[in-house]
């Protein structure tokens, strides 16, 4: 038989939890295998045992064709088997080659042998038309160049199969372009790439086949040149999945946010947005479209009080609320679902119910008189829990513990239970497996027919397209253009992210 | 699954413990002395009768408090190691109240105890401002103001509370914890109140960070700072608190040897190690309130119970330190144990 890895009834159970049931998963030489399943359902478990990080409970593990006992990531290389994890693991001050033969540094009489290695670097590089600068600092390179680095650095050890664990989560859409060439010159090189992604998308266009796994449990595996997006959602979710979002028309009426001629730097202290003006009203969506790295985030930690202003208004209800600290912003009605749920949405050691009473702990019921109430706490906690089908064991179990999707349901449960006015989603569906964002996207819509505002922040159009009753262009630190979206289409928005602002769907 | 995660805690330490003893015993073994002899003397000199009990509590009382302190900042986030220097402000300004008023004891003793935690919060204060405000690593500002304190101490009991002498006068007795009844109950040793004042103070530490919002918010910072800020936190704040409060359980530790122990303060040629040990027993501890009581008794009993092991089984002093310093390092190195705990359980990550 053919296959170079074969995963055989594997079980791997966590406390209160079985996250892998009697899986199977056999890949091909020289495929691309996608895994998918919903958010929880053990998919980066069952790669982490395959990396071996955890030992299954069951279960039988073969490398091309050999029964392999792998107890440790070492073992795993050995056997040619590298990962690119969906948190990078890269020292932000070393080199790209530096971080590359970290723990496998060539020696020449006791010395890391840097020349050479900068040399291997580069010729692995250009080998797979990966483009990396192996001098460059990881802190100064983007986040997909980062990634590059993780997928080198798998070669460098001589991988032949790769998992990429949710690699195009992190990266706007050029750059899942680029990296799903990288994949297609890989397997054309004779290797194997086990890819887990939510885009079905992105498995119809380069995989070979697919395995579902729902809940723990194997479903089955598919050829993708046999099935098509619905029928991988249903096998996924284990019901039909609509997917573009019913919504009736947006009924504006006040403004709430408004915000003049603002101005805010980075913490390099380059001017990022340049004197924007934007207005967000009553029961609307107004989604920002725009290529990562003009001015967004800036804009968005303005807004909620993260980062200092430079000049400008911003207000609320008519009310300033330019540099005011972020409790203050938060008493003011605003919620905010931030893009990096690990460095600013949650504290991962703290458990699900504390995290879900990160701001409002002080109030009663969640404490009296400087002294917390956990009955209270908790009980919350389990309500959101229960209403926003947060997969956890139970409230007491860490974030950390808990599935990357299952986070963001948690953020995403917190925020908008706030009744807060105005909701700033920034990425609020990143890492979403179809079902949860068809729920979230529900969520944001039924929040908007209460008469809330919701400013959303999405690199992927179909979002925007989807969800935003106005959609605004930023380019370089402006708003350039307002269209609707039944007025515009994915090509005419690229070209007025890109700057061109003659395109015709322009105008102010 | 074999252990929980709770019980891997608990082990742990437990492991580290008796692997520095086995190792100990070791050495003693290489070296030509009975390692059961020893460690029977040096149980003996620790619990052997009522004197050494108390010897043995006397010197509980002020590692608790200071592994107290350094727990409280661990678990805030920020690695307090001049907790040393602390321990210096709080013992000289405790002893300071102590010889400079005549007052009834109902005030004049709490008004030394909080004398001494006011200093020690202060010298808590400097770097948790210099952090806060500036970024400065309190690694660095703590360690060199152990340095300051030190030296500032000796110069104050030289020449502000005496002529040139080299100790202050005896404290007032309405400024001491010294107690009679507990001295008698244990052949006169210096046993005194404090240990009820630590014991307290645990259960404080046990109660602002795990039931009150302030404590919330300080584990919060300490875990994440980006986090916390997004949550309205007031990381700064949270910062500058930690290190006072850290500093202030540290000064009380001062006020043990200043009020209880002593009765004054005398200049000294070096550091006391109440501070620097009290980083082991933190660690031993797992920066838990109740953790902290109970290896701060174990330090206590390591360090007086050594005092027999010379007399009574022959075992020279040197190598009694090396013993202890064992039993430090594996404690210390405790996170090599865990790692191989982890390996064990095959969980990894
Ligand atoms: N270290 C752990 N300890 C306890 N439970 C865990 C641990 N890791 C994962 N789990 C649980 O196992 C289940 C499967 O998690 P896993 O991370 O494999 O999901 P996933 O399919 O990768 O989801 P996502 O698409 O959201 O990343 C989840 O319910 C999760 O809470
Ligand atoms: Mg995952």
């Amino acid at each position: 038989m053919d296959y170079v890895i074969e995963m055989l009834n594997i079980r791997k159970e966590f406390p209160g939890i079985v996250a892998n049931d009697n899986i199977n998963l056999q890949v091909k030489k020289g495929e691309i295998h996608a895994l998918l399943g919903e958010n929880g359902a053990g998919k980066s478990t069952l790669m982490n045992v395959l990396f071996g990080l955890y030992q299954p409970e069951k279960g039988e593990i073969r490398v091309r064709g050999e029964q392999a006992n792998i107890t440790d990531p070492n073992i795993a290389n050995d056997l040619g088997i590298g990962m690119v994890h969906q948190h990078f693991m890269l020292v932000d001050t070393f080199t790209v080659t530096e971080n590359i033969v970290l723990g496998s540094e060539p020696k020449r009489m006791g010395q890391v042998n840097l020349k050479r290695a900068e040399k291997e670097v580069q010729e692995l590089s250009e080998r797979y038309g990966l483009n990396v600068d192996p001098r460059a600092k990881i802190r100064d390179i983007s986040v997909g160049m980062q990634q590059r680095v993780e997928i080198l650095k798998t070669l460098y050890r001589g991988a032949e199969i790769l998992i990429l664990d949710e690699p195009t989560a992190v990266l706007t859409p050029q750059e899942i372009k680029e990296l799903i060439d990288i994949m297609k010159s890989l397997v054309s090189e004779g290797k194997s790439i086990i890819l887990i992604t939510h885009k079905l998308k992105e498995i119809m266009e380069v995989c070979d086949r697919c395995t579902v796994i729902r809940k723990g449990q194997g479903i089955g595996t598919v050829e993708v040149s046999e099935t098509n997006p619905t029928e991988l959602a249903s096998l996924m979710v284990g019901r039909e999945v609509s997917f573009s979002t019913e919504k009736t028309p947006a009924d504006p009426k006040e403004t709430f946010l408004s915000i003049k001629d603002l101005r805010v730097k980075d913490v390099r202290g380059v001017e990022m947005v340049k004197g924007l003006n934007l207005n967000v009203r009553a029961g609307e969506i107004v989604g920002i479209a725009g290529v990562d790295g003009n001015g967004q985030s800036e804009l968005i930690e303005a807004i909620t009080g993260l980062r200092k202003t430079e000049s400008g208004d911003i207000k609320l209800h008519e009310k300033a609320i330019t540099n005011l600290t972020p409790r203050k912003v938060t008493q003011s009605g605003i919620s905010h679902i931030p893009q990096d749920r690990h460095k600013f949405g949650l504290v991962l050691d703290f458990p699900v119910g504390e995290n879900m009473v990160l701001q409002s702990y002080y109030n009663e019921p969640f404490s009296k008189n400087g002294v917390m109430n956990f009955k209270n706490i908790y009980k919350k906690a389990n309500e959101l829990i229960e209403e926003y089908d947060v997969r956890t064991p139970d409230a007491y179990t860490k974030a950390r513990a808990l599935s990357g999707g299952n986070q963001q349901k948690a953020i995403i449960g917190r925020e908008v239970d706030r009744s807060p006015d105005l909701i700033i989603a920034a990425q609020p569906t990143r890492g979403l497996d179809v079902g949860a964002i068809e729920f979230i996207h529900k969520k944001l819509i039924e929040e908007r027919d209460k008469g809330r505002a919701v400013l959303l922040l999405s690199f992927e159009l179909e979002e925007i397209m989807n969800l935003s009753d106005r959609i605004a262009v930023m380019f370089d630190g402006q708003i350039v253009a307002e269209v609707k979206p039944e007025e515009t289409n994915e090509q005419d928005l690229g070209l007025l992210m890109a700057g061109n602002s003659t395109s015709k769907a322009g105008g102010e | 699954m074999l252990f929980s995660n709770r019980m891997i805690n608990i082990l742990i330490p437990i492991i580290s413990v008796v692997l520095g003893l086995l190792s100990g015993a070791i050495i003693m073994l290489v070296f030509g002395y009975n390692p059961i002899e020893g460690y029977a003397a040096l149980w003996n000199g620790a619990f052997g009768d009522s004197y050494f009990l108390g010897e043995t509590l006397r010197q509980v009382t002020p590692y608790i408090l200071s592994g107290l302190a350094v727990a409280f900042a661990l678990r805030t986030g920020l690695l307090n190691i001049g907790v040393e220097g602390q321990v210096f402000v709080g013992w000289l300004a405790s002893v300071a109240v102590g010889i400079s008023f005549d007052l009834p004891m109902i005030i004049h003793l709490p008004l030394a105890i909080l004398a001494a935690a006011l200093a020690g919060a202060f010298w808590g204060f400097i770097p948790g401002i210099l952090k806060a405000k500036l970024g400065v690593h309190e690694v660095i500002v703590t360690i060199m103001m152990n340095y300051i304190a030190l030296y500032i101490s000796n110069d104050i009991v030289r020449n502000v509370l005496t002529d040139g002498e080299d100790r202050t006068a005896e404290i007032a007795p309405s400024a001491s914890l010294a107690s009679e009844w507990l001295a008698s109950m244990t052949y006169f040793s210096r046993l005194h109140y404090g240990l009820i004042v630590a014991l307290f103070m645990a259960l404080v530490m046990w109660f602002v960070l795990n039931k009150t919002t302030r404590g919330f918010e300080l584990r919060s910072v300490g875990f994440n700072q980006n986090a916390s800020k997004y949550a309205g936190m007031s990381v700064g704040k949270n910062i500058v608190l930690a290190m006072v409060i850290s500093g202030a359980f540290a000064g009380l530790a001062g006020a043990m040897e200043g009020l209880g122990t002593f009765g004054y303060m005398n200049v000294k040629s070096g550091f006391t190690n109440i501070g620097f040990d009290g980083i082991a027993v933190a660690l031993l501890g797992a920066n838990m309130a109740l953790g902290v009581v109970l290896a701060a008794f174990l330090f206590g009993t390591l360090k007086i119970g050594a005092l027999n092991m010379p007399t009574e089984a022959g075992v020279p002093t040197e190598l009694v330190e090396i013993v202890i310093a064992l039993i430090i390092f594996f404690v210390a190195s405790s996170y090599i144990i865990r790692w191989a705990f982890l390996r064990f359980k095959k969980e990894g990550k």
